[in-house]
């Protein structure tokens, strides 16, 4: 390359190539992870929108916004649009796949076509059900419970599940080429023991995504049979049951939770580690708390079945294994809190997000447990508690670690810095936005309010118009980056390759990365989180 | 090597990988970890049959006498010799053999259409005897001496007959269909000793296809002794 | 084509056809053992019997036509895990079917 000082822009993978073809036919994982960041957010504003139509409606406790048949398609679509096509592919298909290569020390993903097949997957899928919601909607609920989705129902069903089908595919692939990356690709002197905890994480969400999208797309495809040819496997007229349906749907839609949340982990193991500078407090059992979780996961579903109907003796083994399956998140949350004890702290913008995380995570994954005793279960199961369980993990864990994320990785992947003061402002909005929409959702659960209701008794109004409050500014939270971002393009400060002086393979190459990541592959021979030998010109790793 | 294959080695190295080696280990696992998938996809059917036989035993026994024996061992025949010529395609295009790939893989498919062919009549027997499941579903286990048990619960058998040989049926398509790129990209020169790794996945993906039938041809025809021919 | 080695690491390991011909014919003379074993009446052994068959054949397939035999280890951890998955599928499920008959209240 040429030693002259340049002036003019250095190439790398944003600049390599102009125009839409360049862009809609590359094979670029960085590229891609682009063009998944932009489809995400759409969805997440989708998604967002019907969540606000959603608190608008029970400011009131009359159902006087919408009707009730409109409202059961509201919570549906923002299910379906928030857990398939916004949280299951987030910090994956974004984060996961711009990183995963560069702190493996490869070129690429070890299918690049594939991976570009993964994101069309994901545009016909989100567009097939923005399709089935545009055109009449879906109300049976994100979790399609039969027989009312085969049978009852006169929505788009079919549609839905077609488009959530096809989603899955998506979902498989992605999770195909992180594992058979993360074992075939390492750089020379990568050991499994030197791997980020990112790449842990998201290998273990990789694993659950293998084993289990499977089954809940063979099961949609059931539902979808059943409605269109009569194929009545789940239909109790025939003495099929749907309880069935619930198994094998839930086999899946437990373990993508940790689908959902591992990458989060993931993420957050990277910034704890940065901005304490610190290695992760005891590495190995994060990283098998990881692969713990993938694994007990799969053994819990039926938590979701214990008022179903299922056999009390069922209920009580799934009891037992969902306490279990809390322990190695447990660990992780310990393992962070001895990594920050007598750490050097930086309170940016990131390291915000994640203690955020820890502690809304550590309340959400709490009242998992709660949820995991059955006699507590029987009480506040589909009520506002469970509500609230599930939007402390998802949101104020899963996407804190998201903003986390992308705040994180923002000046690697574009070169440019967003401005701090906007970013911490944003942050705190978004916690004090996040508590004050679902910490009253937890009280108004347990004084028995039911979830999927758009009335309710006039004393819950206090707290619906709180939540509903919160709800708004938590909205504030998150506009604010869009714009931020978006202006940091253009005006944000430029980024060197390493701002944080973090660790990682990542942070070797200049930001934005060149096309293929590395000139010459890199050669490993630090351990992991090595914050106390920071090794700077090592690495050759070309310009 | 001869000059031409050291062309065809080097075009087929894709940029990410460090050798052919690491390329091909890297894609055949990678059709390994989708086949992974294949099975938990064929095998949430397979839990939906677990569930209702053991419940409904004497229902699905009765569905499954109207299965022709014959026909479906003749199928599992049929999809074993075909597993053989694939097997021995792939072992020609490691061998560096073109006609002989070409033709085993044209034997390969034959077979796969021969399966389709027989599976065609079956399910037109079962069309034309209301055995598909839906309003015309019209059960009667044609012996007076031994009526329906419970013709509803029968119906749950042959719905998950149809669906999972249907679904079997279907990667059967799709495996015609690979082949049958597999025989024009060999017969343009595309493989060679060194670059064989989409014969041999297209290779791993039809056996498992056979391999999911040798499940269904027990459970679906041979559940219990059969009455009559 | 020119000659070429078989002993090249990528090449990968050249079965015999004489094996793929030996595992067809078992294969078949199982199909055959099958087909005949349904006829005679087995009770609850004939599902064991039969899957048992089936089991076979299939690892056979999957051993031989599949090459895992001369495959890496991550290839058969890959096979054992997805058997492994489908287990706990089929029986943490069971638990709920086979347990329901145990709580029924029976009026007595």
């Amino acid at each position: 390359m040429a030693t002259a000082v340049q002036t003019v822009e250095r190439e790398n993978y944003l600049n390599a190539n102009y125009g839409i073809k360049s862009w809609l036919l590359t094979t670029d994982h960085k590229r891609i992870a682009i063009l998944y960041l932009i489809s995400i957010t759409a969805m997440f504003w989708i998604g967002g929108f019907f969540a606000m139509l959603i608190r608008l409606e029970l400011l009131t406790p009359a159902g006087d916004l919408v009707s009730s048949d409109t409202y059961n398609k509201l919570f549906t679509m923002h299910g379906i649009v928030m857990v398939f096509f916004f949280l299951i592919p987030s910090v994956p298909a974004v984060l996961g796949n711009f990183l995963i290569p560069l702190m493996v020390g490869a070129k690429d993903l070890a299918f690049p076509r594939v991976n570009l097949l993964s994101w069309y997957l994901y545009m016909i899928g989100g567009a097939t059900a923005l399709v089935a919601m545009i055109s009449g909607g879906v109300d049976t609920g994100w979790t399609f419970y039969t027989p009312f989705s085969t049978t009852y129902s006169n929505t788009h069903v079919i549609g839905a599940a077609i488009g959530i089908f096809i989603a899955g595919f998506s979902s498989i692939l992605t999770g195909l080429n992180f594992i058979i990356t993360i074992h075939r690709m390492r750089a020379p002197g990568l050991t499994w023991r030197r791997l980020p905890l990112f790449c842990w994480s998201n290998y273990a969400a990789a694993i659950i995504m293998i084993l289990g999208t499977p089954v809940v797309a063979v099961t949609l495809l059931l539902v979808a049979l059943e409605r269109a040819f009569h194929i009545g496997v789940f239909n109790p007229q025939l003495g099929g049951d749907p309880l069935l349906f619930q198994h094998l749907f839930w086999f899946y839609s437990h373990p993508a939770v940790y689908i959902m949340i591992l990458p989060g982990m993931g993420v957050i193991s990277e910034i704890i580690a940065c901005f304490s500078r610190k290695r992760v407090f005891g590495y190995e059992f994060v990283a098998l708390a990881s692969i713990a979780i993938a694994v007990l996961g799969f053994l819990v579903w039926a938590h979701h079945m214990f008022v179903a109907g299922i056999s009390v003796y069922a209920a009580l083994v799934f009891s037992l294994l969902s306490y279990l399956v809390a322990i190695p998140s447990a660990v992780k949350i310990f393992n962070w809190t001895a990594t920050l004890y007598k750490g050097s702290i930086q309170y940016n913008t990131p390291m915000l997000y994640a203690f955020g995380f820890m502690g809304l995570f550590t309340i959400g994954g709490l009242t998992g447990v709660f949820l995991a005793s059955l006699g507590v279960d029987v009480h506040v199961t589909d009520t506002y508690f469970v509500v609230a369980h599930f939007h402390y993990v998802m949101v104020g864990g899963m996407v804190m670690a998201y903003m986390a994320g992308l705040h994180f990785w923002w000046p690697k992947m574009t070169g440019r810095m967003y401005p701090e003061a906007w970013a911490k402002l944003s942050a705190l909005l978004v916690f004090v936005g996040f508590n004050t929409t679902f910490f009253p959702q937890f009280l108004l659960g347990y004084m028995g309010s039911p979830r999927r209701y758009h009335a309710y008794p006039p004393e819950f109004q206090v707290l619906n118009v709180l939540s509903t409050a919160g709800a708004s500014i938590l909205a504030v939270g998150y506009v604010l980056p869009m714009i931020y971002f978006l202006w940091s393009l253009r005006y944000g400060e430029p980024a060197g390759p390493n701002p944080w002086n973090a660790v990682g393979l990542e942070w070797m190459t200049p930001s934005p990365p060149p096309t293929f990541n590395f000139d010459e592959t890199p050669v490993v021979t630090w351990e992991a989180y090595d914050y106390e030998h920071q090794p700077q010109e090592e690495v050759t790793v070309g310009h | 090597m001869a000059t031409s294959e050291i062309q065809v080695a080097e075009h087929a190295l894709q940029h990410h990988f460090a050798d052919m080696e690491q390329q091909k280990e890297t894609s055949t696992f990678g059709m390994w970890m989708f086949l992974l998938t294949e099975i938990m996809f064929f095998g949430g059917l397979f839990c939906a049959y677990l569930v209702y036989r053991a419940s409904y035993y004497q229902a699905f026994v009765e569905g499954s006498q109207k299965m022709n024996i014959w026909l479906g061992a003749t199928n599992t025949a049929v999809l074993i010799c075909s597993s053989l010529s694939m097997a021995l395609g792939v072992r020609a295009a490691q061998m560096a053999k073109r006609k002989l790939m070409i033709v085993l893989m044209l034997i390969t498919i034959v077979f796969g259409f021969g399966f389709l062919g027989i599976k065609a009549v079956e399910y037109h027997e079962h069309w034309v005897n209301h055995e598909f499941p839906g309003p015309n579903f019209h059960f009667e286990t044609g012996d007076p001496a031994h009526p329906a048990t419970d013709p509803q619960h029968t119906q749950i058998y042959f719905s998950l007959y149809w669906a999972m040989t249907g679904l079997h049926a279907l990667h059967m398509v799709i495996g015609i269909g690979l082949v049958t790129w597999i025989v024009i990209a060999g017969y343009m020169g595309a493989f060679s000793p060194e670059y064989y790794s989409p014969v041999e996945n297209v290779g791993l993906y039809w056996h498992f296809v056979d391999l999911v039938w040798i499940y269904l041809f027990p459970l679906l025809y041979l559940i219990s002794k059969k009455h009559g021919g | 084509m020119a000659d070429h080695s078989e002993h090249t690491d990528y090449v990968g390991h050249v079965i015999p056809a004489r094996m793929y011909y030996l595992i067809w014919a078992v294969l078949m003379v199982l199909t055959a053992t099958t087909v005949f074993a349904a006829t005679i009446e087995l009770h609850i052994f004939n599902i064991v019997l039969a899957l048992l068959i089936a089991t076979i054949k299939g690892t056979l397939v999957v051993l031989f036509f599949m090459h895992l035999r001369y495959s890496t280890k991550l290839t058969m951890v890959t096979v054992v895990a997805s058997i492994f998955w489908l287990f706990i599928l089929f029986s943490l499920t069971m638990t709920d079917y086979i347990t329901r008959a145990w709580s029924t209240y029976t009026g007595h």
